[in-house]
């Protein structure tokens, strides 16, 4: 069994400019054991790279995602688990037995069929923004007029948010989930976004319709108040992560343009780009051996998920962007219990938007060279800032 | 081969619907169901299913 390294790495970061995962990740997924680092928010946790050992960490039953244990690692500001105690209804932070009463709660919101009905709104979702883009001109920002109003447009048709009240629910959820708001910002916009859910809730319960959370105030395993936690985890969960999966994947096939119109690029650019690399933190409830290396209960782990994804003992080549491979046993969407409920709206949302996007504009281009993207990696996503594009 | 499918460990991520859409379904809850049970040709995908699966819900014996 390996020894634990004494002194900590610094925390891995992608290289400027660059869309493949941190250099370091090579390293470390070679290397006998595990190694410590430090994260941003101060903590000191195991790194996971390699993908069986990813996989374990995430399915093994001594390894809790409650951010009450002791040692459970902080990401900082903008990557905390508020525990269950304060904001019930967060159902990521529940361990099984209890996260099985929210799971079971929403899955038949997401199954493959029911998404697959939600088809024609993403549909028409999409080709009004692209509507949007063709009146106003020839050049466009794409992650704000088209990758983040998608998931954004889409969550108010999922939660039944009234068309008119779009504009306040969208601008509200666009600064919680948009990286350069301030503190204050972002903690008014959660207040109001609360407040509104709240008032939704309470008009879906004397007048339901045929939407999420109408269907889960049906639901008496959960008080109004759960409900309003998860339609809120749902809000953000949902929302920026697809949103750099769009852009970026567009940037991906733009680079890559032999692949443009071929479905199988939403799950390559889904393993390719991991933008949720390092979204999973855990912390060990009792001793546990992870790839060779002895965690120890109360230490906190991250299992990343982007290295898992380019392990080459997982997948041949994983450097190449090769949407011909098998590519489906990533890990993009975590693995064990938690592993994404939204998995097939993200699928139905990107394949849709790069389809369309493609055939509507076909001669779309980066308006700058690819180096030259405001690249984003600062918080827990990776992402874009700005897509600047031109036809 | 026969699935045996654990609809109380399935957490409805639908990772066999994906992979064996001609074998599995998913119930009213979300939940694993099996259509029916694998021929020479749907092997592979039923093999898949089970590697998929992010909470171990399916099995496989063979025969």
């Amino acid at each position: 069994m390996a020894t634990a390294d004494a002194i900590p790495i610094e925390f891995p970061r992608r290289q400027p400019g660059r869309l493949t995962p941190p250099a370091e990740y090579a390293g470390l997924r070679s290397q006998e054991g595990l190694v410590k680092s430090s994260l941003p928010g101060g903590s000191t946790v195991w790194l996971v790279t390699r993908h069986e050992d990813v996989r374990s960490v995430l399915t093994d039953p001594r390894i809790s995602s409650n951010p009450l244990h002791e040692g459970f690692p902080s990401m900082g500001k903008n990557g905390t688990v508020p525990p269950p105690d304060q904001v019930p209804g967060w159902f990521v932070a529940y361990d099984p037995p209890e996260h099985g009463r929210f799971r079971k709660a929403l899955i038949p919101e997401f199954t493959v069929r029911r998404i697959k009905e939600m088809q024609p709104a993403i549909q028409r979702i999409v080709d009004r923004l692209i509507d949007a883009l063709l009146d106003g001109g020839n050049s466009a920002d794409l992650v704000a007029q088209f990758a983040l109003p998608v998931p954004s447009l889409v969550i108010c048709e999922l939660l039944g948010v009234p068309y008119s009240d779009h504009e306040y629910f969208e601008s509200r959820t666009r600064v919680l989930v948009t990286f350069t708001s301030t503190d204050e910002q972002r903690e008014s916009a959660a207040k109001e976004l609360i407040t509104y859910l709240t008032k939704l809730i309470s008009i879906k319960h004397k007048f339901p319709g045929n939407d999420l959370i109408s269907g889960l105030l049906k639901n008496e395993t959960l008080t109004a108040q759960e409900v309003s936690g998860i339609a809120l985890l749902l809000l953000i969960a949902g929302h920026e992560t697809t949103a750099n999966n769009i852009a970026l994947g567009v940037v991906m096939l733009l680079l890559n343009r032999e692949w443009i119109g071929d479905p199988r690029a939403v799950e390559e650019a889904l393993r390719y780009l991991s933008v949720a690399d390092r979204v999973a933190l855990r912390v060990a409830v009792e001793d546990v051996e992870i790839g060779g290396q002895l965690i120890k209960a109360g230490e906190g782990i991250v299992p990343l998920g982007a290295a898992a994804n380019h392990d080459e003992n997982a997948f041949e080549r994983a450097d190449q962007f090769d949407p011909g491979r098998p590519a489906r046993h990533h890990v993009a969407f975590g693995y064990g219990v938690h592993q994404c409920l939204g998995q097939h709206l993200v699928r139905a949302e990107m394949g849709t938007a790069y389809r369309t996007l493609f055939e509507r504009i076909p001669t779309l281009r980066l308006a700058v060279p690819p180096e030259e993207l405001p690249f984003k990696d600062e918080g827990i996503l990776f992402g874009l800032h700005e897509l600047p594009v031109t036809w | 081969m026969r699935i045996n499918a654990d609809a109380d460990r399935c957490v409805g991520a639908g990772q066999c619907v994906l992979a064996a859409p001609d074998l599995f379904d998913q119930d009213d809850d979300g939940t694993v169901t099996v259509l029916t049970e694998p021929g020479a040709a749907t092997k592979d995908a039923a093999r898949e299913a089970v590697h998929l699966c992010p909470s171990g819900a399916i099995t496989l014996e063979d025969g």
